[in-house]
């Protein structure tokens, strides 16, 4: 058969003489690509949504059958319940989300503080045994927190640490200090030890060297992992329910599921406490999300 | 400016690697002085230790007339450029150049001054008021060397600082660290595993291997005799020939039946082996004057010169550097002649210089 050199390499109208099936197929797997994904988003969100809509339910509308998803009358009565105790003045709940603030707040700083530095002396130095004592670092973290948290009852009722806010920021700094070493280590490795060298060179010591030039380069991979740790510490369930009692010291997850196990349970209550609790993580992460994102890829593409 | 005294260095780090066995140096004042090896000799940790940046575990270093062995790297008054050039990446050039001056607390004309100085120097004009990010390799390594000399230090430390570089930079800069050490006459300390820039640059050179010095000298003393197997190895590309010889009627000669003229004083029973350099070999018709059989086993050309790979007497990688004029085809039998003068001979047992 005779083609014309014309025809045989004209690319312009070859474009039209691409295969239907494969247009309409590329067409089909965006379709089916957007129908899993609202699928998951679905199965991902409802359980959120679900939430948000019994937040704002009056009681009634809560236990309807057919449930309604629309159409309910609309009550912010639940969240005025989390922050304003019924006979007035403050709930309880409020106070515990207020611990909550300080507690993940402190022991996030806590262990920022001192990982931060560790992590920067391992990435730098040469240690004895490095790779043994990171190991060991690492280690702690390989059982849940309920192994231990027997042992840590008892350890803190000897000296005087349960039902305290003090016991609580210690143990979650401690808990998130292997994690905030590790995770540190892999941003301080990346930032070139020679503008230390060079500012020690230009009449810095060491300590002044690191402060000055290393700590601002860190600041997106400190970002990250104090958000970590910061969440870890805000959901923390087992500890808190095992080292407090009072309603001063609790912290907000036992406190909401305290909310469950009465005679009756005020879902809209619990589900309005969720939504305040669920918030500020949400917020945060948003916020530096950027960073986040940074401080997971880093260190996946080794040099 | 001052020279620099290394006795008895060794430096061995807390899990027992020892980078440094024991290493002298004696460096004059406004000496360019190139310390080579290959990774892991102890060349990088050596010059740490003389910035300070590294304590030895024992050993003493002097510069000028001062033991430094307990100050700090800001008291000892040197300058180092790194090899990823350590420009702080948040500061204009004109700052990073001012940095160090800042830091010693200079007036601010003064900064100025010296600033404009150095930029003038290394022709940094138009780079004053961009930050690292926006400069190119080259770019940052010139002004790395600017924020060096801006102190006006008693000396320069330079630990590879044209590795990052591409080839033709690194020629250009090579010409203008060489020039530029020339003008100040400060005494540089040069760090590098690229035998040509050792050769190009020093005035004398340090071969490092295993954290000990294997040879002090001049380039041409280094590439004429090198002091032992590894250097003679180590310089020069393609690397001296090593070729086994024995002693003779007076004569080195090779199992192949190639013959030398042997240096004086050469020590008896013992296995020699004889170092020839590329160029004093020469590939020649079979049968020429003077010449043993041999056979062309590959060839490189180059185009301003050959080498060729040679078997001769059961040595198969015997490299000839000839003219592009003379052409062999491989796997040709042909001759080949020393032409050179007296050969460095080494002992093969010691791996040291004999003769």
């Amino acid at each position: 058969m005779a083609v014309s050199v014309d025809e045989a390499v004209s690319t312009g109208p070859a474009r039209d003489h691409t295969p239907p099936a494969r247009r309409v197929g590329g067409r089909g797997r965006s379709v089916l690509e957007i129908a899993l994904l609202t699928v998951l988003a679905v199965v991902m969100l409802f359980p959120v949504l679900w939430m948000i809509e019994t937040s704002i339910k009056e009681n009634r509308d809560v236990y309807a059958i057919p449930a309604e998803f629309f159409g309910f009358k609309v009550t912010m009565d639940h969240f005025k319940d989390v922050f304003v105790a019924s006979g007035g003045g403050r709930s309880a709940l409020s106070v515990s989300f207020l611990n909550s603030v300080v507690v993940a707040g402190a022991s996030t700083v806590l262990a920022t503080t001192l990982g931060v530095p560790a992590a920067w002396a391992y990435s730098r130095f040469a240690v004895k045994a490095k790779k043994d004592q990171l190991f060991f670092i690492l280690s702690t973290r390989f059982m849940p927190p309920v192994v231990v948290v027997i042992p840590i009852f008892l350890m803190y009722r000897q000296v005087g640490l349960i039902d305290s806010k003090l016991g609580l920021i210690l143990i979650y700094a401690a808990y998130n200090l292997p994690f905030t070493i590790w995770m540190m280590k892999g941003f301080v490795d990346e930032v070139p030890a020679e503008y230390e060298d060079a500012a020690m060179l230009d009449g810095y010591t060491r300590l002044q060297a690191f402060w000055r030039f290393t700590l601002p380069l860190l600041v997106p991979g400190i970002a990250a992992t104090a958000v970590f740790a910061l969440i870890f510490s805000w959901n923390e369930f087992v500890f808190a329910i095992f080292l407090t009692s009072s309603d001063n010291v609790r912290t907000a997850p036992p406190a909401i599921a305290g909310l469950i196990g009465g005679t009756t349970v005020d879902w809209g209550l619990v589900a309005a406490a969720s939504v305040v609790f669920a918030l500020p993580v949400l917020v945060f992460a948003y916020l530096v999300r950027k960073h986040l994102v940074a401080g997971v890829t880093l260190g996946a593409v080794r040099r | 400016m001052a020279g620099i005294e290394v006795t008895a260095l060794h430096k061995r780090y807390p899990d027992g690697t020892v980078a440094v066995d024991h290493v002298d140096l004696s460096i004059g004042d406004g000496e360019l002085f190139v310390m080579l090896g290959p990774s892991g000799c102890g060349k990088t940790t050596t010059l740490r230790a003389i910035a300070g940046l590294e304590r030895q575990t024992t050993g003493d270093i002097r510069i000028g007339n001062t033991l430094v062995n307990d100050l700090p790297p800001a008291e000892r008054d040197i300058a180092m450029v790194f090899q990823f050039y350590a420009l702080y990446p948040h500061l204009r050039t004109r700052d990073n150049l001012a940095f160090p001056l800042r830091a010693e607390g200079l007036p601010k004309s003064e900064v100025h001054e010296r600033v404009d100085e150095a930029a003038r120097l290394m022709r940094l004009g138009p780079l004053l008021n961009r930050r690292p990010r926006q400069l190119s390799g080259g770019e940052q390594q010139r002004v790395a060397l600017a924020r060096a000399l801006v102190r006006r230090p008693r000396a320069f430390l330079m630990d590879e600082p044209l590795t990052n570089l591409d080839a033709e930079l690194r020629a250009d800069m090579r010409t203008e660290i060489k020039h530029l050490q020339g003008q100040l006459g400060t005494t540089m300390v040069y760090v590098t595993h690229d035998q040509v820039e050792a050769m190009s640059l020093g005035h004398r050179i340090a071969i490092l291997n295993k954290g000990r010095v294997e040879q002090i000298g001049t380039p041409l003393e280094v590439y004429d005799r090198p002091a032992s197997l590894f250097c003679a190895a180590f310089i020069g590309s393609p690397p001296m020939n090593l070729i086994e010889v024995e002693v003779a009627d007076g004569k080195l000669r090779s199992q192949g039946g190639l013959v030398l003229t042997p240096p004086p004083g050469l020590p008896r029973d013992r296995c020699l082996v004889a170092g020839v350099r590329p160029e004093a070999l020469e590939v020649t018709e079979p049968g020429a004057e003077r010449s043993v059989p041999a056979r062309v086993v590959s060839a490189e050309w180059l185009g301003d010169e050959i080498i060729y790979v040679v078997d001769h007497g059961g040595q198969r990688d015997l490299r000839v550097r000839m003219p592009p004029t003379g052409r062999f085809a491989a796997d040709a039998p042909v001759g080949l002649r020393h032409t050179g003068g007296t050969p460095a001979v080494y002992d093969v047992s010691t791996e040291e210089l004999v003769a």
